[in-house]
């Protein structure tokens, strides 16, 4: 809880005025950093000495600050989230960097995710893949007991595993291909496993997997960089249940 | 005036059914001229959304995200509330009524409870058929946990993310309607008045955050489902976007806001570390399910490690104070006990402002794996926070601002008291009285998206033209002149301080002074305070760049400056109430124990707040509360 | 049929096909290693081969329609995924891509010409290099054609470099096929990449002992 060693770091953000401007690093320094601030906070404080300058303060998205709305989104040195294991932008914290450092700061790229301003891209593509299918359709009333479906734990388990997903965009971001693929099959294994799920897993997983090609995302050739960069550390187990759902789709 | 809830008479068991028949309905070949707005799209605006979508009215729905699945809702880690009495412990709908009547501290509606706890069960039902991973056991049946200010385990949870997997489920169905044509989705739009033409609810004026455009919609009906304001506190666990906004602009075209002074102050936050801080993270109320709260009994052992201090060197306080509930005593009871053991010096951490949750009672007794398993996530967050391992030393925690129970006045049809405004979940009053149990606010934003909005809002647009009002009407220009002239104002300034450094100032005013102990003294120094800042604001603050565009500055100044409005009202209520009760607690209204003590004499009634232009008091109304089936006792949890 | 347009189902031709031919690849490489056993041994096999007559034209239609749905995909999906991933970051750090994961259209496109090479090398012989002669039981001399091709330096080193290729292929492929073919699971998935790559560095290194023992005298005529 040391408040007295504080770091200063030289950032280097993209800054682009709009989807079609063309975009370039600037530089800053940030000073007085502790341990303690967030990611999040360290760009706050920058951003407070950039509006008292007079000038256009850097926009990002970011909301919850807790790990789990899935707006922040920034490629740290190279990294969709840093690199921390299981973190987000907003819980990762400075003391994961050393005082003098030089970092990086990108928006995600993907030709699926344009950008809008600086480090904000457009992620509608991921709803409309949810759109296509992410979902049982019941409707609101005349449903079942929740008991009357029962769901052995290992099954509820797995298709929590899947659910945990907060549809951040870093597995497409971290994609040598800009492939959606595990944000896509992380729906489809969680409602293929799920009793509820079952009667429309066929449709679901050709139409989740059409939306996910027109949208312009990549195609999965199985890297696995999207697990480890993923927040929620989301297994690639999933992509090999979609994999299986989609092949069991054709016959 | 005295204001009427239109709560139907009777029976309670039957006031739900019975209304429910009572209302008229708009045939199934009409319902699709009807046009529909939802503002806000976590479990209230997506489940309403999704609803009245299906049902096949046209709906359009808005959000300030860039997707409707990412509504703060999204962050309620516990656990929702539900009567079924799966684990045959003596639940029921009317101990649910009860609970929640009793743990709101006497200040909600009877009917509007009792409808709740009637509903929970169906809210279940629905989300286990969307595909809610809630938690199972090994036979594959539902599981339960415990939450506080009950003594039944009937909170459905999936893992510590069930708000999460609601939300989802909620945008599922969501999704699906919008796939179907049913709901045009709007993100990225923040609504920045209302329309209301004729003295009716008729539209919104909206900006594009991305282009800065205004944008102007008319509809039959506006539901404002835009959650809680209790980031007036600056820092609190709610999201960064979170504000009054929406309903502060609905407060100003009339519509009466009720109870502001109920604010939830969370017992088990992580303690804040430093001023640069930009808000404070929840540790779920499920954590005390397995979790011990103490602070040192002396003073001279809290510069030591929690392991060197001796059990009986420990004082569990809430197992002392309230030995029947123990560490499951209500937020509101808990925080102020916390917040006691402080102000007696025996905070631990940095500036003495935390207490221990120990969890070394349960790893002894069922695992460390048992642990994790329950609450790994949690035990994660925590140590990437702070950088401690809370399975090694017990976690720090402090109270935290959390949940709104007052909000925008409604009645039994969740319709303010402008015609053809309906407010849902947080954004309304309703339910919670003056204190909210926990796993209660899920509960409630469901509630109303998914089975009551669907149903009353037939009734009012089963007695209204469709279409008579579009974005041509002159109220809807002037609305967009409006807008433009505050915006313009707002860039104008071009002053010396930046928009967080008012926004932290009110929040530090409101917490220090109208936090977790109010008195008359600090709220009327309160009442000074805020609209001299209000008015250093409008003469001092810098907003760069311009309305044009996408402008994160100038959000957060359009937000701050409502929080600074709002603040005041806020006070005045606090103020006005002179009695303890569930989360307004006046330190002049204490027993000599410490409780709260209601003055139900005097103040059993909702205190709704009339906007009456600038510069002018808000006049109060009053609905007097009338307990006819739970009665008014003093709350005890001893 | 959405197989052979869709994002997953290309994948899953890509993935059949490509295990199929790393069967041939194993089981070429078994034939091969009969030069250890000497001229009698590889001739004799050669010989066996030959033998089959029209099956061995059913077999190489059969090769050719493999390798042309595996390379046409292939190249199709990379130029997808290229124009997916339409910028890269300033700082370049992976934190799981392989480099034989994300190099996989190069090896891919090595191994091709290779394959070309090495049909018109030994099969079609028509390369300057091919020394062709009959041994003393008749049969067509394979085992003095490798050998003297092999102590060419530079002959060798185009099937040493292309057979580094092919590991590095197969290195992320073996792997990737249980994947895409949606046989790997959470507990199985580390067992299948380190067995893929054993497999991979065998058949790689397999391959590669023939000309290096050539060119270092192990072997000789």
């Amino acid at each position: 809880m040391s408040e007295h060693k504080t770091m200063t770091l030289t950032l280097n953000v993209w800054r682009q005025k709009g989807p079609n401007a063309p975009g370039k690093f600037e530089t800053y320094t940030a000073k007085g950093i502790t341990e303690h601030h967030s990611f999040l906070e360290m760009i706050d404080v920058v951003n407070e000495d950039l509006i008292k300058a007079g000038k256009d303060p850097i926009v990002f998205d970011h909301d919850c600050r807790e790990g789990i709305c899935g707006m922040c989104s920034q490629v740290i040195n190279g990294v969709p989230h840093g690199g921390q294991e299981r973190t987000t932008v907003c819980q990762l914290h400075m003391r994961k960097f050393k005082d003098g450092d030089t970092i990086y700061i990108e928006p995600w790229r993907a030709a699926a995710f344009p950008i809008l301003k600086d480090l904000i891209v457009d992620r509608s593509a991921y709803d409309t893949i949810t759109q296509a299918g992410g979902y049982t359709s019941c409707h609101t009333g005349g449903v079942p007991d929740g008991n009357a479906l029962l769901v052995p734990k290992g099954v509820a388990d797995y298709a929590m595993d899947a659910a945990e997903c907060i549809g951040c965009g870093a597995c497409a971001a971290g994609c040598p291909n800009s492939s959606a693929m595990l944000f896509t099959s992380a729906k489809v294994a969680q409602l293929a496993v799920l009793p509820q799920g079952q009667a429309e897993a066929k449709k679901r997983v050709t139409s989740m997997v059409d939306a996910m090609q027109e949208c312009g995302f990549g195609n999965c050739s199985n890297h696995y960089e999207c697990q480890a960069v993923c927040p929620k550390g989301i297994n690639v187990k999933f992509i090999a249940k979609l994999n299986r759902e989609y092949l069991k789709a054709q016959f | 005036m005295i204001l009427d809830g239109k709560c139907p008479t009777g029976p309670i068991e039957k006031t739900w059914d019975k209304h429910r028949f009572d209302l008229k309905l708009v045939n199934p070949a009409n319902k699709r001229k009807y046009k529909v707005i939802v503002v806000g799209t976590g479990l209230a605006g997506g489940a309403a959304a999704a609803s009245l979508g299906e049902l096949g009215y046209q709906v359009e729905a808005f959000c300030y995200q860039d997707s409707p699945r990412r509504a703060h809702s999204i962050a309620a880690q516990g656990g929702i509330n539900a009567a079924k009495a799966y684990p045959n412990d003596g639940d029921s709908i009317y101990r649910l009524f009860y609970d929640t009547i009793k743990g709101g501290d006497f200040r909600a509606r009877e009917a509007d409870v009792w409808r709740l706890a009637q509903v929970s069960n169906n809210i279940i039902d629905q989300c286990v058929a969307q595909g809610v991973p809630f938690a199972r056991d090994y036979a594959g049946y539902l599981d339960n946990r415990s939450f506080g200010g009950a003594q039944v385990s009937r909170t459905f949870y999936a893992r510590g993310q069930t708000g999460q997997q609601l939300l989802l489920g909620a945008y599922s169905a969501l999704s699906r309607q919008i796939k179907a044509g049913t709901v045009k989705m709007y993100p990225r739009r923040e609504m920045l008045d209302l329309v209301v033409v004729d003295g009716v609810a008729k539209g919104i004026t909206v900006r594009n955050l991305i282009t800065g455009e205004l944008e102007s919609y008319a509809a039959d009906a506006v539901c404002l489902a835009t959650g809680g304001y209790v980031n007036v506190f600056y820092l609190s666990t709610n999201a960064m976007g979170c504000s009054v906004t929406a309903n502060w602009k609905a407060y100003r075209k009339g519509a009466f806001f009720a109870n502001p002074c109920y604010t939830q102050i969370h017992p088990t936050c992580i303690p804040q570390a430093g001023d640069y801080q930009s808000k404070l993270t929840l540790m779920s109320e499920s954590l005390r399910n397995d979790g011990r709260c103490w602070v040192p009994k002396k003073k001279e052992d809290l510069a030591k490690h929690p392991d060197q201090i001796p059990e009986e060197d420990r004082d569990y306080y809430l197992e002392r104070k309230y030995p029947s509930f123990g560490n499951l005593a209500p937020r509101d009871i808990a925080s102020r006990a916390a917040k006691e053991q402080c102000d007696d010096g025996r905070g631990v951490g940095p500036g003495g402002r935390g207490v221990y949750l120990d969890f070394s009672t349960s790893i002894g007794r069922v695992g460390e794996n048992t642990i994790k398993e329950r609450y790994g996530n949690l035990f994660e967050m925590y140590e990437k926070i702070t950088d401690e391992n809370a399975y090694k030393r017990p976690m720090r925690i402090y109270p935290a601002p959390h949940y709104a129970m007052g909000g925008l006045w409604v009645d039994y049809n969740l319709m303010s008291n402008i015609p053809g405004l309906f407010v849902l979940g947080e954004a309304n009053f309703s339910v919670h009285g003056a204190n909210r149990l926990g796993a209660s606010a899920l509960m409630q934003g469901l509630a109303d998206g998914y089975f009551v909005i669907p149903y009353t809002i037939g009734g009012y647009l089963a007695g209204v033209k469709p279409g008579t009002v579009g974005t041509d009407n002159p109220e809807f220009k002037k609305s967009v002149e409006d807008v433009v002239s505050y915006r313009d104002k707002l860039l104008s300034v071009n002053g010396k301080k930046t928009v967080s450094e008012f926004m932290r100032e009110v929040g530090h005013l409101m917490w220090e002074n109208c936090g977790m102990a109010r008195s008359k003294e600090s709220l009327t120094d309160n009442l000074k305070k805020i609209p001299a800042l209000k008015e250093e604001f409008w003469k001092n603050v810098k907003v760069t760049g311009t309305g044009a565009e996408l402008n994160q500055d100038l959000e957060n100044a359009g937000r701050t400056a409502d929080f600074l409005e709002f603040a005041e009202l806020l006070c005045t209520d606090a103020l006005h109430r002179e009695e303890s009760c569930g989360g307004h607690f006046r330190v002049e209204h204490q027993t000599s124990d410490g409780e709260a003590m209601r003055d139900d004499e005097n103040f059993c009634y909702v205190g709704a707040w009339e906007f009456k232009g600038d510069g002018k008091d808000p006049e109060l109304h009053k609905e007097p509360l009338r307990f006819e089936n739970v009665h008014l006792a003093v709350r005890s949890y001893k | 049929m959405s197989l052979f347009t869709s994002t997953v189902g290309r994948k899953i031709i890509m993935a059949i096909t490509g295990q199929l031919m790393v069967l041939f690849v194993i089981v070429h490489l078994l034939g091969n290693s009969s030069i250890f056993i000497g001229p009698n041994g590889i001739n004799a096999y050669a010989e066996h081969l030959h033998s089959l007559g029209p099956l061995v034209w059913v077999f190489r239609l059969i090769m050719l329609v493999l390798v042309s749905l595996h390379g046409w995909f292939g190249i199709q999906l990379t130029l997808e995924n290229k124009a997916a991933a339409t910028t890269t970051y300033a700082v370049n750090r992976k934190l799981k891509a392989s480099f034989a994961g994300e190099n996989m259209i190069w090896t891919g496109l090595i191994v091709l010409a290779f394959i070309v090479y090495h049909l018109l090398h030994f099969t079609a012989r028509v390369t300057p290099d091919i020394v062709a002669g009959t041994d003393a039981a008749g049969r067509y001399d394979v085992y003095t054609m490798v050998v003297s091709s092999f102590q060419h330096g530079a002959i060798a080193l185009i099937y040493i470099v292309a057979m580094i290729a092919l590991l590095l292929h197969l290195f992320h492929g073996i792997q990737s096929f249980f994947q895409t073919m949606g046989w790997n699971s959470e507990r199985s998935q580390c067992r299948i990449t380190t067995g893929g790559r054993v497999v991979a560095a065998i058949l790689g290194l397999g391959y590669i002992a023939i000309p290096v023992s050539i060119l270092i005298g192990i072997l000789n005529k």
